[in-house]
Parts: C-alpha cells; structure tokens; sequence
C-alpha cells in the first residue's frame, strides 16, 4: 500500500474580494510530524486550515489528507482529520457527555463511549460530563473542543490556537496529552502565537505571511538560519527573534 | 492512555440518525416553548374565532368551529416545521456551532433529510397536540386519513425546506423574522385555515389559488371531511412539485455551501 503524506498541498490559492487570503501555496506534512503553522493575524493560516476542512473552498489548487482529497473524497479526508477551531463555540443545548456522542455519531461511529470516557478522562472531563455546555468554564469548553476533535480517533489533528486565553495549568496538561498523542503516531498540525511552544513542540515550522510561506525548515534550521542578529541572555536565540526576522523582511 | 492509532480501526456508518436525533432532541430539551406553546395558540384561536362565528356553517353541513380544526392544525404541522430548521440553522450559525456539523463526513442528502424529518416530525407532534385538545370543542370526521398523513408530511417537509433555505440565506435574525412575518406568516393565514375560499369574492378567489399553501390546507381537510375547495388530487400533484421544486433549491445551497462553506 503506497504511503501517502499525512497532509498535502498544491499551488492553493485563496481570493476574498480584493484580498489574496492564500497564494499559490503548497506544502507536504508527513505522517507522524509535529508541525507548526506560524504567522502574523491576517497571514492566512486559519483560512489555510479550513480549505483542509473543507470549511473554505480553495480558488486554485488540491489539498489532501492521507491521499484523501478534501473536495473529491470529503468523506475520507474529513474522517482522517480532528480540528480543533479557534473560536470557543459550543451547543448550548446538550451536556459534555452529549456533545461528544452526538459528534461521534456524525462521523457514523456508534457505540464509540468506552473512548469518549478515555478522552474525557485524559481531559479532566469527567466531573463535568453531564454538565450542560453553558455552565463550563472557558477552559473546560476548549477542552471540550480537543475531545471533539479527537472522538472520531482521527489521524491527522490541527489544532488552531488551542491555548488562546487558557490558563498555564491547563496549556502544560494539553501539551502533555497532544505530545501523548504524536508519540503514538498522530500528526499534529499547530497554529498558534505562543512562540515558545511552538518551538518545544513543533519538529517543522511553516511561516506564513500576507498568503504566502516565507520560511519552511526544521526548527533547528531555522533557529540557526535566522537566528544571528539578536541573542538572548544565555546566548541562545529563540522562535520569537527569527520569527520577527523572517517577518520583517518583504514577501519573495 | 493507549491512544487512537493503536486501537482496533473504527467502523463508519452515516452520520445521518445522529444528525436527526439531535435535531429531534434539540426541540425536545425546550417542549415547553416549541410544542406547548403553539398549541395553547391553536386552541386560543379555535376558541375566539369558534365563539365569535358561532352558528356559521361551512360547506353546508359543517359547524364552524369543526371546519377550523383541520386548518388550525395544518397551519400549526406548517408553522413549527418551518420554525425548526430556520431557528436550528440560525442559532447554529450565529452561535458557530454549526461548524462541527461540516467538519463532518455528511453529505448534502444527510444534512438536508436530516433537518427535514426532524422538522416533520415537531410539525406532526405539534399538530397532533392541537388535534388532541381541539376535538373537545368540536369533533370532526376522519374521512380519508391517508390524504391526511400525505398532506401533513408533505406540507411539513416543503415549509422544513423553506426554514432551511431561509436559515441558510439569513445572517441575523432579523432577516429570518421578516422572511417569517412577511413571507410565511401571510401565506399561511390566507391560504383558507379560517375560511373556505368559496367565501371570497372572484378576485381574490383566483388570488388563492397562487398561493401553493391553500392546496396544503385543502387538501389535508379533504382528508377530514370529504369535501374541499379543490380536487385533492390536483391539490395533491401543486403539493408534490412544489416539494420538489423548495427540495432542489435547500439541496443546491447545500451542495454550493451557500454562506456555509466559503
């Protein structure tokens, strides 16, 4: 059985209006990578993310989720692949328990509850499993949005901006739990602005800016690349110079 | 934790029953507000417009208030069924909840029958919990219940179909408010629930019969009485395309992602 990259992109391009979200980007992610999808707001990353999701029709191009087409084969792709959405949204009408179940059930998964309890668990869900969605906090609520993404055990997860507004608690057991999860061969796809879990973290780093990569490479690479002008006080540069580096030259 | 990947590989089936459940369950959680409360309204109707034309016959032999019931109830089957998908869809966009329903592997087939049946399903309830009171004011006959059951389905699944169009088209919810009072609201209440159209002037007699919800009401009071307006079956046939026709544009937005997908 040929192998295919966990996540492929081709010459994607993405027009709203006068404004070019996405141009001609492409891009491979191989299964098994921790990958980090860095960029300023505007930069293109989460509409990048939901062309992958089939939430944004691309203008030009293919994108792929192990070999699946996320247009032609929306059904295959869609079910190797958890996204965990920026914004914090819940149904307000249904429990934790409910929640998950019913998003079980649309991927056509029944009787899926011994891993809804293993998710949930992991997660420090439990107590709250019959809680009604409204009644959680900020930080639990994302944890729900993790668990939903990752109640269809899908292969591919992407994670955009999972720590935004959650406390250090909450971020130091989330990053536990998705390292976990990379360990055990889940490709991980990360958005976000914390710098320096992105650098911990990601193997590969993608920097995106005004609709197009500006930089690709490993972190080390890049950390050695472009990060000579500006030392910290042990000597050692971080994510945070070579971003703003990168950023401050003009688009290629 | 032993994690996904190392687990036995999952089967997949349709998200198609979960989607429906849900949908069923979500009117369910607030009964109160989405089938108690229309049918205090039908039976707040039956009760003034019976009281105020008390002693009026209809079609020569009916009691008034016996000729209301079956248009009282179709036009509560027709109000909730549009009321559950256009508010389902609504809250879900404006929420952004309803993202979670398109990361899903669900065809535009699954989301629309989906959203439909549940919405046939709280028209029906809803329908019956008018009947059920109602018949303690007058009981009328049930001459043919097939053609009551074909035209309750049918009149529930095209205003489903028109909440999910009008759903999907509004960004707020003062644009589904005016979809509903200026478009549904007067369609339904002149389509001949609280009179025959015979009762009319020519003019707007004719006016009636462009109106595809005075067939629903017609027809599906056939179904009680035997006696109607128009022929059932020609009611039956303008029924049905039309179903067709509100079924095809709900799909078409579907499959596009019209303000769903961008």
């Amino acid at each position: 059985m040929a192998m295919h990259p966990a996540i492929s992109i081709q010459n994607i391009s993405k027009q709203y209006g006068a404004l070019q979200a996405l141009d001609d980007v492409s891009l491979t992610i191989e299964s098994g990578e921790f990958f980090g999808l860095l960029g300023p707001n505007g930069a293109g990353k989460t509409t990048l993310i939901s062309i992958l999701a089939g939430l944004v029709t691309p203008g030009h191009g293919h994108a792929a989720i192990m070999g699946a087409d996320v247009q032609k084969g929306f059904r295959e792709a869609r079910r190797m692949l958890g996204v965990v959405p920026q914004e914090l949204v819940f149904d307000p009408f249904f429990t934790v328990r409910e929640t998950l179940r019913f998003q079980s059930g649309y991927f056509g998964i029944r009787n899926n509850d011994a891993w809804i309890e293993e998710i949930m668990a992991n997660l420090d869900l439990t107590s709250k499993a019959d809680s009604n969605m409204r009644s959680l906090s900020g930080g639990m609520k994302r944890r729900v949005l993790v668990a939903q993404a990752l109640v269809h055990r899908p292969p591919v997860i992407i994670l955009d901006e999972p720590t935004a507004g959650v406390d250090v608690e909450l971020r130091q057991s989330l990053w536990q739990f998705i390292s976990h999860l990379n360990q055990d061969g889940h490709t991980i796809v990360l958005t976000t602005h914390y710098l320096e879990e992105a650098e911990t973290l990601c193997q590969r780093i993608a920097m995106l800016k005004q609709g197009k990569i500006v930089a690709l490479d490993t972190t080390a690479n890049l950390l050695s690349r472009y990060g000579s002008v500006k030392k910290d006080g042990e000597g050692k540069t971080d994510l945070e110079e070579v971003f703003v580096n990168i950023m401050s030259k003009g688009t290629p | 934790m032993k994690h996904g990947l190392n687990r036995p590989a999952l089967e997949y089936g349709s998200g198609f029953p979960t989607l429906l459940f849900k949908e069923v369950k979500r009117f369910y959680k607030v009964a109160f507000q989405t089938v108690a409360a229309p049918v205090l309204t039908a039976v707040l109707y039956l009760m003034i417009f019976g009281h105020v034309l008390e002693g009026r016959e209809v079609y020569g032999r009916l009691s008034y208030t016996a000729f209301l019931i079956p248009g009282l109830v179709m036009m509560s089957v027709l109000q909730n069924a549009f009321a559950n998908t256009s508010s389902s869809l609504i809250q879900s966009k404006v929420t952004g909840n309803l993202v979670f329903v398109l990361l899903a592997p669900l065809s535009h087939f699954e989301f629309y029958a989906a959203y439909i049946l549940a919405a046939v399903f709280r028209g029906i309830v809803v329908g019956l919990g008018v009947l059920l009171i109602t018949i303690w004011f007058a009981t009328p006959t049930l001459e043919y219940p097939l053609w009551i059951l074909t035209f309750a389905f049918l009149g529930a699944a095209i205003l489903g179909s028109l909440g999910l169009i009008a759903g999907i088209w509004a960004d707020k919810y003062d644009q589904l408010a005016a979809f509903q009072n200026f478009i549904i609201m007067p369609a339904t209440m002149l389509s001949g629930v609280f009179y025959s159209i015979h009762s009319l002037p020519t003019a707007w007699q004719m006016v009636s019969h462009f109106n595809p919800f005075f067939y629903m009401i017609d027809g599906f009071r056939y179904g009680f009485f035997g006696v109607s307006d128009n022929s059932p079956w020609s009611s039956l046939a303008i029924v049905f395309c039309f179903f067709v026709g509100v079924s095809v544009i709900a799909l078409r937005l579907l499959q596009k992602g019209y303000k769903l997908r961008y």
